[in-house]
């Protein structure tokens, strides 16, 4: 019997093929999506990581206490070994000292007076190690407006809005005026190379790039870092990868009396990170959950067809004296059977696209016509453990579900009444 | 007449609800009818025929009154039941030949057989032999769609009779058949019903099946008016 019913399906590619094919895509299109938001939203967490959290933070207990301020007194010092160590101890994370620092920048005219000043924010990163992989967070090329990279000690990148605003272009000289890390007045020369172009309000206001070896020169901050980012190896934040890191970190570095002992920050636990990662686990649940919904109506519906097409080979069935549960149950496996392979292919699918997604992004570039900073132009779809799972609600679930109900349109019938349907 | 009964009805009526109350389609039919009959139930579109075919063969349930199929009262019977009556007993043909159309000729007749949970040599046999018996041998491995209308039907005969049942009912057999593919189908079932004792069953308004049949009960809104031995 088993084998003459699935003689039927084969044969009848309304009821195996056709299914399967619609079953394919709907899961297809749940896996891609699903796998498509995850990565939107990773990206942005990544943004943040890339520019200022980090996937981790090592910064002193008593820097952080007053973060805002950048208060650079309280900055990381002997960083030289503090690296080192943590290079041994955590080969596969990638780290970054960086210096953020508080300063005027100044430009003078051509007696000497003040021609334009304005407030800045500065990043000081390495960019000349030979390592770009700071360069590369701060995608700092692409988002070149004018001029160039800096290429040498003391040169600048400065946002675009700043240096129209002090009215400057490249190739000019710009002296910051900042404090040291002992509580004196510094004071430094620059050449400006380039502007960028950020995409966030306030960084593009003021905002200053220089090679961290230099700051370090301007700021007396030898051998000091305010902080020291890590990251995972694929770039990708993973609270269980980060929380192992973060008990590891805590044997070496265990709590100390000592106000400038390193303490580690996780991402979530940085300003509203935590909450910016869970809201957008919310949203991103909740459109998944509406096109799972929707996406489980259309498999409802061709669920529900493929049964109502078949009334007259039931009522056949059930005349020829097969009992109705046989028949429901038949009809049951039969989506069942579709459900799954339709799921299978769908999701199998789904991932191939989704892992192409991944690893190539979807470069947007030509059409948004500037890259920035803050706004990347390739997106990237982003596998997880749920992508290979989530295709099966409305593949699976919606198909049966969408058979039953039909099916429990043939128990409702009468048998005579089936018959009539059969005979019109 | 036979003397074995094998249906046997009493005071059936039967009421369809309708949006304005109810129909009644059969109203007091008396009937028996015993082993081997060539009975036709014929009357004009509406009188109820199909209707008594139905209750006949428990694909629906009288309104009042007792109908006795095989010693069993319909009334009585659950849907499990019914389903084991029909697969065991009974046959069915139809206007439409309604055969399964992704299925063979032959997976078509075997489909019976496997509800009977009978193994695969038997079923062979049995298949081959009705298919043998209906001329239907050279087209085992065709689809229904490939066959014409005479061989379709040809193909329900053989898919109600491959059981051996003790009843077959026959609903407008050749509405759809051609004179010389009725007389045909007709002949054959005359033939099954002299060789194997067959009771046949007929709901009809075809002169041609009438010319056949050995006893015409006439219904006429619902009421039986004539039950006559013809002589055939
Ligand atoms: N399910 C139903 N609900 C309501 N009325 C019904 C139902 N089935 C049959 N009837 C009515 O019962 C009457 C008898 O129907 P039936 O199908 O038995 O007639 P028939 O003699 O077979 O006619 P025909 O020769 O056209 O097939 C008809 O008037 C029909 O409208
Ligand atoms: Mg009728």
């Amino acid at each position: 019997m088993i084998r003459f019913l699935l003689k039927g399906i084969l044969r009848d590619k309304q009821r195996s093929l056709l299914p399967v094919i619609v079953v394919t895509i709907g899961v297809m299109l749940t896996v891609v999506l699903y796998c498509w938001l995850t990565g939107i939203l990773n990206d942005s967490v990544e943004l943040s990581a890339r520019f200022s959290a980090g996937h981790v933070k090592i910064i002193t207990a008593e820097y952080e206490k007053n973060i805002n301020q950048m208060p650079n007194d309280l900055a990381l010092t002997g960083v030289d070994t503090l690296m080192l160590k943590l290079k041994n101890e955590f080969p596969e994370i990638k780290w970054g000292q960086r210096i953020h620092f508080g300063g005027l920048i100044d430009v003078a005219g051509s007696n000497g007076e003040t021609r334009a000043q304005g407030p800045a924010i500065g990043f000081g990163i390495d960019l000349f190690s030979g390592d770009p992989s700071e360069k590369e967070r701060f995608n700092l090329a692409k988002s070149l407006h004018r001029g160039r990279m800096p290429i040498q000690p003391k040169e600048i990148l400065m946002s675009e809005e700043f240096s129209r605003k002090l009215n400057i272009n490249p190739g000019d000289t710009v002296t910051l005026i900042g404090s040291t890390m002992y509580g004196s007045m510094a004071m430094f020369n620059y050449t400006l190379c380039g502007t960028v172009i950020f995409g966030a309000g306030p960084m593009d206001q003021g905002s200053v790039v220089i090679d961290l070896e230099d700051v370090r020169k301007a700021l007396d901050m030898n051998n000091a870092a305010s902080e020291i980012v890590g990251y995972l190896p694929d770039n990708y934040y993973n609270e269980e990868k980060v929380d192992k890191l973060v008990i590891k970190f805590n044997k070496l570095f265990p709590k100390s009396e000592d106000k400038f002992a390193p303490i580690i920050l996780t991402l979530r636990q940085q300003n509203d990170f935590g909450k910016m990662i869970d809201q957008i686990k919310q949203i991103g649940g909740f459109m998944v959950l509406i096109f799972v919904f929707s996406m489980s109506l259309v498999l409802w519906n061709a669920g529900l067809l493929g049964g109502l097409r078949r009334y007259t080979e039931f009522g056949t069935r059930l005349a020829l004296g097969e009992n109705y549960s046989h028949i429901y149950r038949t009809i049951i496996y039969e989506s069942l059977l579709i459900g799954i392979i339709g799921s299978i292919s769908g999701t199998f699918f789904g991932l191939l696209i989704s892992l192409y997604m991944q690893n190539h992004g979807l470069d947007l570039g030509s059409i948004m016509k500037n890259a920035t900073i803050m706004m990347p132009a390739v997106f990237h779809a982003r596998i997880n453990t749920l992508s290979f799972f989530i295709g099966f609600i409305p593949g699976l679930i919606s198909t049966v579900v969408g058979t039953a109900l039909s099916g429990i349109g043939i128990y409702k019938r009468k048998t005579a009444q089936l018959f009539k349907e059969l005979e019109a | 007449m036979e003397n074995t009964t094998l249906i046997s009805i009493e005071g059936l009526r039967k009421d369809f609800p309708t949006s304005g109350g109810r129909f009644t389609a059969l109203n007091g039919i008396d009937l028996k009818i015993g082993k081997a009959e060539f009975t036709g139930i014929v009357g004009p579109s509406g009188s109820g025929k199909t209707t008594l075919l139905n209750i006949i063969g428990s694909l629906d349930s009288p309104s009042e009154g007792r109908v006795m199929v095989l010693g069993q009262s319909i009334s009585d019977l659950n849907v499990k039941q019914a389903a084991l009556l029909r697969r065991s007993k009974l046959g069915f043909i139809f206007q439409s030949y309604n055969l399964l159309p992704v299925y063979t000729v032959f997976e078509n007749v075997e489909f019976p057989l496997l509800l009977l949970k009978l193994d695969d040599s038997h079923r062979r046999k049995m298949v081959m032999d009705t298919l043998d018996w209906l001329g239907l041998t050279d087209k085992a491995k065709s689809k229904p769609a490939q066959l014409s209308g005479g061989e379709c039907q040809r193909v329900a005969v053989a898919r109600a009779m491959v059981k051996r049942p003790e009843i077959v009912l026959a609903d407008e057999p050749t509405a759809n058949l051609d004179a010389a593919n009725s007389h045909n189908i007709l002949k054959t079932m005359v033939r099954l019903n002299n060789e194997f004792q067959t009771t046949f069953i007929f709901a009809t308004h075809d002169d041609k099946v009438i010319s056949y049949l050995k006893r015409k009960i006439s219904l006429i809104d619902g009421k039986v008016l004539k039950d006559e031995i013809t002589n055939n």
